[in-house]
């Protein structure tokens, strides 16, 4: 089926598109399509909505635990016992506590649950206590005495692919290659470069947290934050020795993700005190610890040499990718196959040479972060396409669109496109917002600091200032990859409610962590069923798994399972109707009923039930398991149809820049972004707007600063992200193409926004610089100590 | 009223503290560490019962007082998600002592709006989808709410500079900014 | 009472003398995080945030007077006309939450390398004053801070005050930071035009253990300065800026490297000096 082209109207996020919250609407009016409030609203701004670190029990204990301070050390002795002599102590646990599997992970079960012997990162978990009161817990932790013999650290990932290993699986999490089309092919005009990534942090807000409660039958309660219910119950059910029904997850409130949550940090820990100790037990780290007890944005060190002719058209692209993958391998082996895959970036590459290796050192564990490997793929892939656009003498952004992917195009992993592909739309729409009005540079008053780079610190004058405007596009994949067997499931329930209305309840372990599928879920619903009122279970592992929030994949695979256990419920119903009409069931009911504003209808009109009627007191209950289209693995030459459907956006960034400080100010990002549908107007927003957020930071604030395998800045004093000071004004524009096979042709929104804004923001200072910037976070010195600058 | 729900701190049998813990860092002796006091907050007269001197109003709030609405992101005074009002002014409650907080009126994001209903900065926040995790949440409805009670009419800018104490990873801030216009707008007249 | 809540000076002297192990306790800013981290485990408190004679200020006479529990909020605001500097550099501390609570005795107490009204403190040639139940003392700032978050304070003494001469002519703060807002300095200035002692004083925070006043700078620039037009040769000025940074004492750390930190010191020089000739 040919996508349609939509004219992709400007969004106007200042126009309230909610509807007012007290009114009651008929149900087509809150369903997919429209800016639906959210239903955990309400509580959220009344600080009423749950986290979970928000939650209580009677008699509960709290759960601390203690870190290694050495990135690479041996444990020498290790002793607990005046920390089990502080009153109100209860348990000090250690490795040789666990009593199932000692070693957990998301791909490959490397990672112990304490260290027993070996220390391979900072902040590695030795032991955990749990005492009365969170200062009694503090005061055990200091008084676990442990022997550590420091060891040298491999700390860089170059020398790690030969080091010796730091962990007996190697030092190697995985080295692919893509070979494509003719490898001797070279062009014209050939630009090379070589870039670098630092260490991004999640930074959710809300730091981990969770309780434990040991339950009458052996097992246990686990209320937790996560973005995979039941991977964590698979693996805190192996560490704990005990069958996967005796663990019992729930979903408790999300303070953000971002993919810090894809792996264990406390799920055992906690679970193996409240099972010791028999009493509920609370965990949540500060700040600090939290910055070391989950995984971050892998570092990359990347070399490209682009080959075009002289008119334009790329011939080749050549990489070396390198990425630290810190201590464990958690989700090292998809993040490095992304940034290969998507290396350089949305265009029509005929050969492509790229080489790619992601290494295991004693730096902090990396993992997922919001665009997995193609966030420093496309400062790579963006840096080189505007060094080549110099090297043309041809406009950036006209480089771009001549290369531009479309549907049908072939990718350098061999796999055509056969969904939507509007990276030239995305590009054409970030680039047609009006830039905003220069200075006038007129008397009349100073500038106010805020509006200079510097900000309230005064260091500029209008002057000093240089503008610039930047521009990249980039795109990745939506859902797992592979031959990964992606799915999710939901349950959907209709009955009658209390007041006699219908009310349809949904259940799905899909975990909200902020980005709004609650919201989603309750829309879809509404669609399908015309019935407005829509109830959501608690996510638990009581419901089948729906796989994890990330890869932008929750709209499209949670959504289709709701919308297909949606689907089977009308069906139900109808089919419950057409038997008590005495109506042909098979294939006759679509005929001759269907659902229309929450009655059930004759399609020729004459007949007209009432859901609670059509119900007549009997609840109708589906469950679905909903799966995308199958994938393949990559070959020894990274060719494999490995990804079911991409999604692509553009952005343009204008900057000022006091060069003579190096500091910064983005004025406004403009964005293309394409989404298929956008099922919530509103949540696309936001996702965008907080995805730009990031990608700013990671240009110019974020990095975490390790210096021989230990972390710097482990704080929010020292770890900047974005304050409402450092945002800039974002434009954006949808593109919806509607995707065949997604359901409601809707593509995921999360990623995107993440992965070309931080190239955009850097093309625009050196726009503004004349600086040849390689390496992100940018930093003042990096502009202000360049030789270009006086 | 007493809603401490914390196990009493002393319960800990503290004074056998002092003798196993030879090896605690300088300066903390550890016996008689308990203490009792009254706060007033969010109208109401609380009574706080065996608690560690060093506490934080935060702390207290969220698990001894039955109001977790405050949040803790950072303990160190660097995402304003635990803004509460002291005496009328907007701070940090992570910086405040709670054993301190004594004689000052508190109020948190439980207090703005009695019962069941939101204030005008909560509704507009979540008509203009400026929630999303809310963590952040309470922590800037507070600080609106001081914002726009001190500035009615705050320019942009001004309305930045106010809540750039306040962290959040998930919206980027447009909508939130679009919230407070929204409060400007109806307070003003301007819009229903 | 392990808190003592005062209310006057002499009943927060007396208070500090019956617990001679007890913290001081002001605005919290520094106290709390320091609990909050585990790094200060209080015993004795005596919170001085009642005692309100200590937020009174002066700015009207020969000399000026800040009580040390002024905020960098009524910087900001109150003192914003009378000592421009200060009230920006108040601005840039923190957060709002931080600068309602935060004190100017408090961020001397501290003595940080990065403490933001501290360059502007040294560049007026501040004097702290010390209460005790000894009666009052008084020091100047270079004085006082003695090594990087060191001070000169004894057992039983409390800031009372800040005070330092009235001083005419522009005065200029800017601080270098990564980030818009809530942000420690990479490197700040603090710089007074004195045109009645036709004297330039100028202290840099964050490039040495205390506010580094580069006194062969401010000779050479007060030399060279036309007075009575208030200008410069733009060669002077450089040099100026030049000698300032040679007097840095930088170092390296995750903030930023010690070449960077003497640069700004250079380029924070000219320009405040630029726009004080200008004013």
């Amino acid at each position: 089926m040919k996508p349609v082209l939509s004219a992709a109207a400007p969004f106007a996020p200042t126009a309230p598109t909610a509807p007012p919250h007290s009114d009651r609407k008929r149900s087509t009016d809150r369903g997919v399509g429209t800016s639906s409030s959210r239903p955990d609203g309400i509580p959220k701004v009344k600080g009423q909505f749950a986290f979970s670190s928000d939650l209580w029990a009677d008699g509960m204990l709290w759960g601390r635990t203690l870190r290694s301070p050495h990135p690479s050390a041996r444990i020498r002795d290790l002793d607990t016992e005046a920390a089990r002599r502080i009153p109100g102590v209860h348990a000090v646990l250690t490795a040789d506590d666990v009593p199932g599997e000692p070693n957990y992970g998301l791909e490959h079960a490397d990672q112990p649950v304490f260290a027993s012997d070996v220390i391979r990162y900072q902040g590695e978990a030795v032991a955990a206590v749990a005492a009365d009161h969170p200062e009694i817990a503090w005061r055990a932790v200091q008084a676990i005495e442990v022997d550590y013999e420091p060891t040298a650290a491999v700390v860089d990932p170059e020398a790690a692919i030969d080091a010796p290993p730091v962990h007996p699986d190697g030092n190697v999490f995985r080295h692919l290659t893509i070979r494509h089309g003719d490898l001797e092919a070279t062009g014209e005009v050939t630009v090379e470069g070589a870039y670098a990534v630092g260490m991004q942090d999640q930074a959710f807000l809300g730091p981990e947290s969770g309780m434990a409660i040991p339950g009458d039958d052996g097992g246990v309660d686990l209320y937790i934050s996560t973005q995979w219910l039941h991977v964590d119950r698979d693996q805190v059910a192996a560490c704990l020795g005990l069958a996967p029904e005796l663990v019992r997850l729930t979903l408790s409130g999300v303070g953000g993700a971002f993919g810090a949550r894809e792996d264990v940090s406390l799920q055992v820990h906690v679970c193996l005190l409240a099972l010791r100790t028999g009493r509920a037990v609370k965990m949540l780290y500060s700040r600090e610890e939290s910055f070391f007890g989950h995984v971050h944005r892998h570092p990359a060190r990347m070399w490209y040499r682009h080959h075009a002719n002289s008119s334009g058209d790329l011939v080749k692209v050549e990489a070396r990718l390198l990425l630290d993958g810190g201590a464990y391998a958690s989700s090292s082996t998809a993040v490095i196959a992304n940034a290969a895959c998507f290396s350089c970036g949305p265009y029509r590459v005929p050969n492509a040479h790229i080489d790619a290796w992601v290494v295991r050192t004693n730096n902090p564990p990396c993992g997922a972060m919001r665009g997995f490997g193609a966030v420093q793929a496309c400062f790579g892939h963006e840096s080189q396409m505007d060094k080549l656009a110099a090297a043309l003498d041809m406009d950036p952004v006209q480089l771009r669109l001549r290369n531009a992917l479309r549907s049908g195009d072939e990718l350098i992993t061999g796999q055509r496109i056969t969904g939507t592909a509007p990276a030239r739309e995305c590009i054409e729409a970030a680039v047609a917002h009006p830039l905003p009005p220069e200075p006038t540079g007129k008397g009349g008053g100073p500038d106010d600091p805020l509006l200079l780079p510097g900000g309230a610190g005064r260091t500029a004058d209008r002057a000093d200032v240089r503008r610039g405007v930047g521009f990249a596009v980039g795109f990745k994949n939506l859902m797992y990859s592979e031959g990964f067997d992606d799915f999710s499931t939901a349950a959907v329930r209709l009955e009658e409610g209390v007041n006699g209305e219908p009310v349809a309840t949904v259940h799905c372990a899909a975990a909200e962590v902020g980005q709004g599928f609650v919201t989603l879920a309750q829309q879809i619903v509404r669609s399908v069923l015309g019935v407005d009122r829509v109830v959501l279970r608690a996510a638990d592992t009581r419901v089948g798994s729906a796989g994890s929030t990330s890869a932008s994949r929750q709209t499209w695979m949670s959504g289709g399972a709701v919308q297909a256990a949606a689907l089977a419920v009308r069906d139900s119903l109808l089919e419950r109707v057409a038997e008590a009409r005495g109506v042909e069931v098979q294939g006759a009911r679509r005929k001759l009923l269907t659902l229309r504003n929450g009655e059930v209808v004759g399609v020729e009109g004459r007949f007209r039930l009432t859901l609670t009627d059509a119900l007549g007191g009997r609840p109708v209950e589906e469950v679905r398991e909903y799966r995308h289209a199958p994938t393949m693995p990559l070959d020894d030459d990274g060719q494999g149809d490995a990804h079911v459907s991409y999604a692509f956006a553009a952005h343009r960034a204008v900057v000022d820049v006091d060069p003579e400080l190096g500091l910064i100010r983005v004025l406004q990002i403009t964005t293309g972004q394409d989404v298929g549908k956008a099922l919530n107007p509103l949540q696309v927003t936001g996702q965008i707007e907080g995805g730009i957020a990031q990608g700013l930071g990671l240009a110019v604030m974020e990095e975490i600063v390790v210096d021989g395998g230990r972390i710097r800045n482990p704080s929010f004093t020292d770890y900047l992200i974005p304050t409402a000071l450092d945002m800039p004004d974002v434009q954006a524009t949808l593109i919806e193409q509607p995707e065949p096979g997604a359901p409601f042709g809707a593509k995921g929104v999360g990623e995107p926004p993440t992965i070309s804004s931080t190239p955009a923001v850097v093309s625009a200072i050196r726009a503004a610089t004349g600086i040849d910037l390689c390496r992100v976070p940018v930093r003042p010195d990096d502009i202000a100590l360049s030789e270009r600058t006086p | 009223m007493t809603s401490d729900r914390n196990p009493g701190y002393a319960e800990a049998g503290h004074s056998q503290v002092e003798a196993a813990a030879e090896g605690a860092p300088a300066g903390s002796r550890l016996t008689d560490e308990s203490e009792s006091y009254t706060l007033q907050v969010n109208g109401r007269e609380e009574s706080v019962k065996a608690a560690w001197l060093g506490e934080s109003l935060l702390y207290v709030l969220r698990e001894r007082l039955g109001l977790p609405g405050s949040k803790n992101a950072c303990e160190q005074g660097e995402c304003g998600s635990c803004s509460v009002f002291l005496d009328g002014t907007l701070v940090v409650s992570c910086c405040v002592l709670a054993a301190d907080a004594v004689d000052s009126e508190v109020v948190t994001v439980e207090g703005l709006e009695p019962g069941d209903g939101l204030s005008d900065v909560q509704q507009r926040f979540l008509d203009a989808g400026a929630v999303q995790c809310g963590f952040c949440t309470p922590g800037l409805i507070v600080a609106v709410h001081d914002l726009l009670d001190r500035v009615p009419d705050a320019d942009e800018l001004t309305v930045r500079e106010a809540i750039s104490g306040n962290l959040c990873r998930c919206t980027g801030y447009g909508r939130i900014l679009q919230a407070v216009v929204d409060v400007q707008r109806q307070r003003a007249g301007t819009q229903p | 009472m392990t808190v003592a809540r005062p209310t006057t000076l002499s009943q927060a002297v007396d208070a500090l003398a019956a617990m001679p192990d007890a913290q001081l306790l002001a605005g919290g800013t520094d106290f709390m995080v320091e609990v909050n981290f585990g790094h200060r485990r209080p015993t004795d408190v005596v919170a001085l945030r009642r005692v309100a004679e200590l937020r009174h200020h002066a700015t009207d006479g020969d000399e000026v007077v800040l009580g040390a529990n002024v905020t960098y909020s009524q910087m900001q605001t109150e003192l914003a006309e009378a000592l421009p500097a200060l009230a920006a550099a108040a601005r840039t501390v923190g957060s709002p939450q931080i600068r309602n609570a935060g004190t100017i005795g408090g961020n001397v107490a501290t003595a940080s390398p990065a403490g933001d009204t501290l360059p502007f403190l040294a560049a007026v040639e501040a004097d702290v004053v010390l209460a005790s139940p000894d009666g009052t003392r008084r020091l100047p700032l270079a004085d006082f801070i003695t090594a990087a978050k060191r001070t000169a304070i004894q057992p039983g003494e409390v800031i009372s005050e800040v005070r330092f001469p009235a001083v005419r002519g522009p005065q200029q703060f800017l601080k270098v930071g990564t980030r818009n807002a809530m942000v420690i300095s990479i490197a700040c200035c603090a710089m007074v035009v004195d045109t009645d002692h036709r004297r330039v004083r100028c202290a840099f925070g964050s490039v040495a253990a205390r506010p580094l006043r580069p006194t062969e700078a401010e000779d050479f620039i007060s030399d060279a300065l036309d007075w009575d037009t208030l200008d410069a040769e733009t060669n002077a000025v450089d040099r100026f800026a030049a000698l300032a940074a040679a007097a840095a004492e930088p170092i390296t750390d995750h903030r930023g490297t010690a070449e960077y930190r003497r640069h700004t010191v250079k380029v924070m020089a000219r320009r405040a000096l630029t726009r004080s000739l200008r004013a």
